[in-house]
């Protein structure tokens, strides 16, 4: 290869990391049409997800650089009744140094700015994780609106999202009113939504539709929909405490609501599957799927995040094998 | 620091997939092992060709490398094939179901034993993707075998009075060539027959690996042949004397090639030919998912699928919208080597179709289509051609009229639901179709509008060995898979008595009968009105004794365009209640009763019966009307249940316009026998009546006028058989031709049905026992009068 090709990658290879980007702008307005041509096919859909794997396929450096890629678009998460201080600190810790150091430069990887897209903590916890995460870069989300179920008083949800902004979170994940979606009562979800951007101020607001929870696709799709008009920075499916968190049909069809709103709209937005994803595989298969459907663009953390709690250490053990050939144990690896 | 490529520090920047290579050395060893070529598969063994020397060369089209060697077989290697199945016939039809059953299992173990290797040899042979051979070709190999295991096990309980042909001769295409082995192999065997394949000469490497797996199978020696060969190698096996029938998938012109020489040899035949099958896409379609429909439509092994949806029809208001989602999903579309695990298309089969598909596309753009293409990258060498979209195409420009066989979509858009029937069905092909849209009742009537034996329903290109697949029009003919696939293999023990005597008729008239009350005037029976012959000629009807029995109408040429064109106007017929079409039977039925006296002495005196024997003939033609009336709404399709979450309805169908030339036997029974199954399903119909004695048929008339039957449903001529004949089988609007009279006039009907491959059925020049029950009504009637509509649908979640 020629020197002017390795200089350029070089300089790509050196580049710091983006930092969190500014906040769209607020609601674009209440646009039911938009809604009203929605049709999903959920049988088409599950094909398309069925089908993929075997169009597309990662091997060996190609499989590797696409799992470092899928640690930054990580919010390492730690939503539990039990959390501590320590304990938090010890994920931030992870967070920074996700890692290896010896696997990293058998990778040749010890250059890139690897560490991961967000800590995702209770608000209680957002002071530790903050000062913990001082100087990385890596911003702290903070779950809101009575999470889980969002089911506490409107004003008490406005107030908790103020409270965590004010703690210093710059990502506030909150939760839709299921009713409102299961009633199709879209105004009220997305005057829902708009209220909860604006008590965001400053902050990324990730939308969380439950997508297990709204009984259809065409659902998921709506809804995704009129969060985007209402604000959201991100569409994310699952609280990763409903019975069923993120699949890959409900992710590809929002992936085609931003599509759609993207092609209205010139936006783009952000998407986060969360709950259930463990495995390096799965979370390779949606990033091919992300590729294929948006585009590379969104193969990045201000577009693409995955909630996930057990899937780094799985990566982990993925890229070891790919440096000794053999399969890796996850005790191995240092826990978050 | 420098970064080569492909470290990981520079894949983590650009993001690309990289190559993902299937390993073929498996492969690549079993090809070196037969580098001195291979033979034919002859009896259970390798055998040489006649011509030792006679070899062709097998290449892979991706890489344009070689591959092997392969035997031409000549006519003296077909014939030892044929004998040797022939020879192998007996004992294989007398072997236990669970004995051919067994076999047929383990032939599809087998086939999931070796399936990456041949998924391997397959993508290596053909050019199409691994992903296709693996996730798509084999599995649905395996399920069929396993399938048809099943109906050895169950076929005597199933289907008493049925026998197996004997030795049938298979002819298979390029595109899916072990699959295509496997859809006809497998019905073939597991009904008892024995059979000679010859794989497409740019596949062949599959069937002989396929060959080499039938002993461990348990598949006695003769059972499965395969000879390996071009065109002439084809041409032998169809003209070899010692074959049963002929089922063949390929190209239209070839399947008429094959018609044409087949004619009156008495061959069952089956054809799979060409299509231009359109893909529906209605407003209220899920966009999203109709484009990665036509992705599967059009571009499933690059377009080389006889049910491939060529043409994309939308509605307007959508077009712009699924074109835009289309070009995208284009522009991330990956051709290169088809063992890489990430490419959607790999190479057409060779520089032939390549050149093919690049003429017709040129040709389109010369007759004002606009050409669009992604801007991807094409392997440097092989044979390769770029996803193509043709727009702004008119109907008549011939890149959307002719199967192009490539990835080629022609785009055209429709302004609401009748004129997308309307240009869906402008096709001389109907093989399949693809409807994409929200509203099960909008997706359901256009799909019982759609001429094609398969539609899709927000789905596309699925099969299943449960669910025959075959065409309307031109098309072909005959189904593979399903109850009606396994048919094909079968015939009624009972079918045929011997030859009857065929006396000639007493050459001159004696004018010496009883004048008749008052002279009536002969007419033709069209669109319900009794109408003169076009040249106004009469026929004098003569009885046995060759007195003088009236005069008929002297139907000719023109009268038969009439004819058809009042069939064509009441295709309405195919719209009405079974309920109400066995009201229509029962009607016929209590007319014809009240005037059955005058039909025994008419029939006694023509035909110099008894009376006895005259009225045994009027009232079994009374009691087969009822069996109609009683058939009419119960034969019933199936809903088949095959490996997807899902149904597939099959729905039997009129063929449309039905040509009956009836025989000179029974003359009033034989009509009724022919036309009651006929309207019964909906057809319409243009009776030939007995050229020699037409006066039952004439008498006919007043009964199906006072019966409520709509005019045009039942047509009825007299005149010459033969000229009558003929111009029904080289009629186009025709869709079907019964021929019940001589030899010769069997063969002749037949070849000239090839104009639009009219599906044909003829006594072959046997009497058939009119009177009996089996032997002259039921099911058999049935299936010839319609064909079966496989319509799917996926359900979800």
């Amino acid at each position: 290869m020629s020197g002017g090709e390795s200089a350029d990658l070089r300089v790509h290879a050196l580049r710091p990391l983006a930092p969190p980007p500014a906040p769209r702008a607020a609601a674009i307005g209440f646009h039911p049409d938009w809604i009203e041509g929605v049709r999903i096919n959920p049988g088409a859909v599950a094909r398309r997800v069925a089908t993929l794997p075997g169009r597309r396929s990662l091997k060996k450096e190609w499989q590797a650089a696409w799992l470092l890629k899928a640690i930054t678009l990580m919010d390492l998460t730690t939503l539990s009744g039990e959390d501590t201080e320590d304990r938090v600190r010890r994920l931030c810790a992870k967070a920074r140094q996700p890692v290896r150091r010896d696997l990293m430069e058998a990778l040749g990887a010890q250059d890139l700015p690897i560490r991961v897209g967000a800590v995702c903590v209770y608000h209680e916890m957002i002071a530790a994780a903050r000062e913990a995460l001082a100087g990385s870069g890596i911003p702290v989300a903070a779950v809101s609106t009575g999470f889980p179920a969002g089911l506490s008083p409107f004003a008490v949800r406005l107030s908790e999202i103020k409270a965590s902004v004010a703690a210093g979170a710059e990502e506030i994940d909150i939760v839709i009113s299921r009713r409102h979606a299961l009633r199709g009562d879209w105004r009220a979800l997305y005057e829902e939504v708009a209220a909860f951007r604006e008590a965001c101020a400053g902050a990324h607001l990730k939308a969380i539709l439950a997508t297990g929870e709204l009984g259809s696709l065409t659902k998921v799709a709506k809804a995704s929909l009129v969060a985007m008009m209402a604000g959201a920075d991100f569409i994310k499916t699952s609280t990763g405490m409903e019975s069923v968190n993120a699949t890959l049909p409900a992710i590809l069809v929002m992936m085609r609501a931003i599509r759609d709103f993207h092609a209205r709209t010139g936006r783009q937005i952000g998407l986060k599957p969360a709950g259930g994803i463990a495995k390096a595989k799965e979370a390779l298969t949606y990033l091919i799927l992300l590729k294929e459907e948006l585009g590379a663009a969104w193969l990045d953390p201000t577009l693409f995040r995955f909630g996930a709690s057990r899937l780094l250490t799985d990566i982990e053990r993925q890229l070891e094998h790919h440096v000794t050939g053999r399969y890796s144990a996850a005790h191995r690896h240092p826990p978050g | 620091m420098t970064l080569k490529s492909n470290s990981i520090a520079a894949l983590f920047q650009t993001l690309e997939y990289g190559p993902a290579p299937e390993a073929e050395d498996e492969v690549r060893a079993w090809l070196a092992r037969h580098e001195a070529g291979f033979d034919l598969f002859i009896n259970g063994a390798w055998v040489k060709p006649e011509v030792p020397r006679a070899r062709f060369e097998s290449r892979n089209p991706a890489r344009d490398e070689h591959l092997a060697w392969i035997a031409a077989a000549g006519p003296g290697d077909v014939d030892a094939a044929v004998r040797a199945a022939g020879a192998a016939f007996p004992a294989w039809a007398a072997t236990p179901g669970h004995q051919r059953a067994r076999v047929l299992y383990a032939l599809s173990r087998l086939v999931q034993k070796y399936t990456r290797f041949f998924a391997v040899l397959e993508s290596l042979d053909t050019g199409k993707p691994l992903r296709e051979t693996r996730d798509i070709d084999l599995p649905l190999v395996a399920r069929h075998f396993s399938y048809h295991a099943g109906w050895a096990q169950l076929l005597s309980r199933e289907l008493p009075g049925h026998a197996p042909l004997g030795v049938c001769g298979q002819i298979i295409p390029w595109n899916f060539p072990l699959l295509m082995l496997s859809w006809k192999v497998a019905p073939a065997i597991a009904a008892g027959n024995c059979v000679v394949v010859k794989p497409a000469e740019q596949t062949c490497l599959s069937a002989l690996f396929f060959a080499s797996l039938c002993a461990q199978a348990g598949v006695p020696p003769g059972v499965i042949n395969i000879v390996t060969g071009d065109g002439a190698t084809g041409a032998a096996l169809v003209a070899h004397p010692g074959i049963a029938k002929i089922a063949f998938t390929g190209s239209t012109e070839v399947g008429r090639a094959i018609r044409a020489e087949t004619a009156g040899s008495g061959k069952k035949l089956s054809l799979e030919l060409g299509g231009k099958s359109a893909f529906l896409v209605f407003e209220d379609a899920d966009i999203d998912s109709a484009v990665e429909g036509l992705v599967d439509a059009i571009f499933l092994n690059q377009g080389q699928v006889c049910c491939a949806g060529s043409r994309l029809l939308v509605e307007e208001g959508a077009a712009l919208g699924l074109l835009d989602k289309l070009k995208t999903r284009l522009q991330s579309f990956r051709l290169g080597d088809p063992l890489d695990k990430g490419v959607d298309m790999g190479a057409v089969i060779d520089r032939t179709q390549q050149d093919r598909i690049a003429a017709l596309v040129d040709r389109g753009v010369a007759e004002g289509a606009s050409l669009w293409r992604p801007a991807i990258a094409l392997p440097a060498q092989g044979c390769f051609y770029p996803p193509t979209l043709l727009t702004d195409i008119a109907p008549s420009n011939s890149a959307a009229i002719e199967e192009i066989f490539g990835p080629v979509l022609t785009v055209m858009t429709f302004r609401h639901r009748a004129e997308a029937v309307a240009l869906a069905n402008s096709s001389r092909y109907g093989l399949s179709a693809t409807i994409w849209c929200e509203s099960i009742d909008r997706a359901l009537s256009v799909a019982s509008e759609l001429k094609a034996g398969t539609v899709w329903i927000n789905t596309t290109n699925m099969f299943d060995a449960a669910c025959g697949f075959g065409g309307y029009r031109e098309s072909g003919f005959g189904r593979e898979g399903g109850l009606e696939g396994l048919l094909e293999y079968l015939q009624p023990t009972d079918d045929f008595p011997p030859p009857a005597e065929t006396a000639a008729p007493a050459s001159a008239p004696q004018e010496s009968g009883p004048p008749a009350a008052i002279d009536r005037t002969p007419k033709l029976y069209i669109g319900a009105k009794q109408v003169r012959a076009d040249n106004g000629g009469v026929r004098a009807a003569l009885t046995a004794d060759g007195r003088l029995a009236g005069h008929v109408g002297d139907g000719r040429r023109k009268d038969v365009r009439d004819a058809v064109e009042a069939a064509v106007a009441a295709a309405g017929w195919s719209r009405a209640t079974a309920h109400n079409r066995a009201q229509v039977l029962f009607f016929l039925a209590e007319n014809l009763s009240a005037r059955r006296e005058e039909f025994a002495r008419r029939l006694s005196d023509l035909t110099g019966a008894g009376a006895g024997e005259a009225e045994r003939e009027v009232e079994t033609s009374l009691e087969r009307l009822f069996a109609y009336a009683g058939w009419a709404d119960k034969f019933d399709g199936a809903v088949h249940t095959p490996p997807i979450r899902g149904v597939t309805l099959a729905v039997p169908e009129p063929l449309g316009v039905l040509g009956i030339v009836c025989p000179d036997e029974a003359p009033l029974l034989a009509l009724v026998s022919l036309m009651a199954p006929a309207i019964a399903l909906g057809n319409t119909c243009v009776i030939a009546a007995s050229e020699r004695y037409p006066l039952p048929a004439t008498d006919f008339y007043q009964v199906l006028d006072t019966s409520d039957v709509p005019a045009g449903v039942v047509n009825i001529l007299t005149g010459p058989r033969t000229e009558l004949a003929e111009t029904l089988a080289r009629h186009d609007q025709v869709d079907g031709l019964w021929y019940f009279a001589t030899a010769e006039g069997a063969a002749r009907v037949e070849a000239l049905s090839v104009g639009n491959l009219k599906r044909t059925w003829t006594n072959q020049g046997r009497a058939r026992d009119w009177f009996s029950n089996t032997r002259g009504e039921g099911r058999a009637f049935l299936r010839e009068a319609s064909q079966v509509k496989n319509i799917w649908l996926p359900f979800s979640e």
